[in-house]
């Protein structure tokens, strides 16, 4: 069931990005808007090159765009070429990131690495340990709370990330192509876990994704083609 | 919750050899130092035990230590009738080298002042001191002799009675003892085909002059021991040690003394003053050096360990940026990993040290002052060496996780 309300987690208006200058210059993305929903799982999908991971970047507060306006969970973040906001504050309590590779920190365990992301924003140990381990439980990686990323498959490496991604309780949730290093089977998992977690966790959820075979789990999908985008289906 | 620990922990045997090898390098820069305080200890320490008020040497030599002194042996009377000094005895050292049991033996031989000086004030490591005129040695126990070993110098065979511990000359080499009379005739030892040509000589000579054209009989006394011919003198010491009685001003004393034409006098801080300006010295600028040269060693390798363990952390620092991780908890990880090495490495170099340097072919004395100086050192070049490698993680950008 959604829990989903009107308050939007993202909103972007006339995002442009350029790498380069002069004959070597490249618009990546070209005056993009867009909004997402809190409780909203919303796709992004495009050919190699369209400017997908590019957007999340920008979104994700990695890189900064030239021109365009960001509104994160009601805050003005960017605007009129200026990051308003402390962004590595921002990023860890207002952002879960999820990648193609989990990233986990090698030498922590799977529960560790979902304390550290509480630890970071100075949670205390007591709440970030019972927290960490509600969210393996959620996710149900639980029995593998104490083993290292090394000793996780990639399924479950992918769920830990989900944890860590969601335990500072986010608006907002990006993910950049989760799915690409897991077969079908985890692949769809995986994407389902991303939409329990929005409706259930009432994040907005936006998954750069070349997988259409799941594009039915998704609220909303968005085509990017040449840094713009085209297209949105419901 | 620690990443410092957890990381060394994760790789703790590649944290362990590190350690391990830093330690090792520690350990060279604390021998060096310990090198320098055993070549000070070792040059004051006769100067210390013998623990005469004044050295009374060759006039305008600093001998007996930095340079040749020879001063005839009877000067001992002539000092003792100086008002406040209450006793002296004659001092000779010199080295010799010998192959003994297949090994080069060499060994710095005291004069003792036989039968006042019977060497009790020698720290005993086994066995007893001297009990008879001629014919005994007491030896340092780094001469790898044991008591009850049989020596030949000269033309006689010494028995070594005893053993010291920590009295090694300032050249490093074992201080052995003997009596004063035994120093000498080892010392001055001649060939019997020396001494015949020698004594040929004498009467060559005697015939040459007018003496041995009126007296013939001269001869024969010419032709013996040159002890038995009042003309060639008193044997020579390189030293006389003098005790000034308590109440006299030790100063006063060695003035007049030094007040005679043919010799000069320095106290005891004087003379160590000169062992301590002279070979010890240079010794101790060279070890400084290189003490210098290996902490900077110790700093850029530590700085390239650092760094290249800071690049394999480079895309889980660009990701602790990304989940949104202060600078203080990067430059953390580094900086305590850093003094970890740092520290670790100092206990390795101690422990090492320890088990290591009494096998060094030199005395290596560590000094509690110096270990905390080093302790500080290294607290300080571990600190300077995380320096390039928290610059490079502050470079690293959370966009690398993208990639």
């Amino acid at each position: 069931m959604s829990l989903s309300n009107n308050n939007p987690a993202l909103q972007a208006a006339g995002l442009t990005k350029i790498y380069g200058s002069g004959h070597t210059e490249v618009v990546a993305v070209r005056d993009v808007s867009l909004s997402v929903a809190r409780g909203e799982i919303v796709a992004l999908v495009g050919p190699s090159g369209a400017g997908k991971s590019t957007l999340l970047a920008l979104l994700g507060l990695i890189r900064p765009p030239n021109t365009g306006r960001i509104i994160i969970d009601e805050t003005v973040v960017f605007d009129n070429h200026q990051v308003k906001v402390n962004v590595r504050r921002f990023r860890r309590q207002k952002f879960g990131f999820v990648f193609q590779k989990a990233n986990l920190i090698p030498f922590l365990t799977a529960a560790e690495n979902v304390r550290l992301a509480m630890e970071i924003d100075d949670q205390p140990a007591r709440i970030s340990r019972r927290r960490a381990m509600e969210l393996l439980e959620y996710l149900g990686v639980a029995e593998r709370a104490e083993n290292l990323p090394s000793m996780l498959s990639g399924g479950e490496e992918q769920r830990v990330a989900v944890a860590r991604a969601l335990a500072n309780r986010p608006s907002l949730i990006v993910a950049d192509e989760p799915t690409a290093a897991l077969d079908s089977v985890h692949g769809r998992q995986v994407m389902e876990l991303f939409r329990k977690v929005a409706h259930e966790q009432n994040a907005g959820v936006i998954v750069v994704t070349h997988d259409h075979r799941a594009l039915d789990l998704f609220d909303r999908t968005l085509e990017m083609e040449d840094g713009q985008l085209r297209k949105s289906h419901n | 919750m620690n990443l410092a620990t957890k990381d060394i922990k994760h790789n703790f045997g590649r944290f362990v050899l590190t350690s391990a090898g830093i330690g090792l390098l520690l350990m060279v820069v604390m021998g060096m130092g310990g090198i320098y305080r055993g070549i000070v200890e070792d040059a004051v320490t006769l100067v210390e035990r013998i623990g005469a008020d004044l050295w009374v040497v060759q006039k305008n030599t600093r001998g007996p230590f930095a340079e040749i002194s020879r001063i005839p042996r009877d000067l001992e009377d002539g000092v003792l009738t100086v008002p406040g000094v209450e006793s002296t005895h004659g001092f000779v050292s010199h080295t010799v080298q010998r192959d003994y049991k297949g090994k080069s033996l060499r060994l710095t031989i005291q004069g003792l002042s036989w039968p006042l000086d019977k060497g009790l004030w020698l720290p005993k490591a086994a066995g007893r001191g001297l009990t008879q005129a001629h014919y005994e040695l007491v030896a340092d126990k780094s001469s790898r002799l044991q008591v009850g070993d049989k020596l030949p110098l000269g033309k006689e065979i010494f028995t070594v009675k005893g053993l010291t511990k920590g009295m090694i000359s300032q050249a490093g080499d074992s201080m052995a003892f003997m009596t004063l009379d035994d120093a000498q005739a080892v010392q001055f030892d001649l060939s019997p085909e020396s001494i015949r040509i020698e004594r040929m000589a004498r009467v060559n000579r005697l015939f040459n002059i007018e003496l041995g054209q009126i007296q013939p009989q001269m001869s024969e006394r010419a032709g013996g021991p040159s002890s038995g011919i009042p003309a060639l003198g008193t044997s020579m010491v390189s030293a006389v040690l003098v005790s000034v009685k308590p109440g006299y001003n030790i100063e006063a004393v060695a003035k007049h003394i030094d007040a005679w034409p043919d010799v000069s006098v320095y106290t005891k801080d004087g003379q160590k003053q000169l062992l301590l300006q002279g070979p010890a010295d240079r010794a101790r600028r060279q070890l400084g050096l290189f003490r210098r040269l290996l902490i900077i060693v110790s700093a850029i390798i530590m700085a390239l360990i650092l760094y290249t363990l800071t690049l394999d952390k480079l895309h889980d620092i660009a990701m602790l940026k990304l989940i949104g991780a202060k600078n203080s908890l990067i430059l953390g990880l580094i900086m305590q990993q850093a003094i970890l090495l740092g520290g670790i490495g100092f206990c390795i170099a101690y422990l090492l040290g320890q088990w290591i340097f009494p096998y060094f072919p030199r005395r290596v004395v560590l000094v509690r002052g110096d270990l905390y100086s080093l302790a500080i050192i290294v607290f300080v070049i571990s600190i300077l060496a995380s320096l390039l490698g928290i610059w490079r993680a502050m470079r690293a950008d959370p966009s690398e996780v993208l990639s």
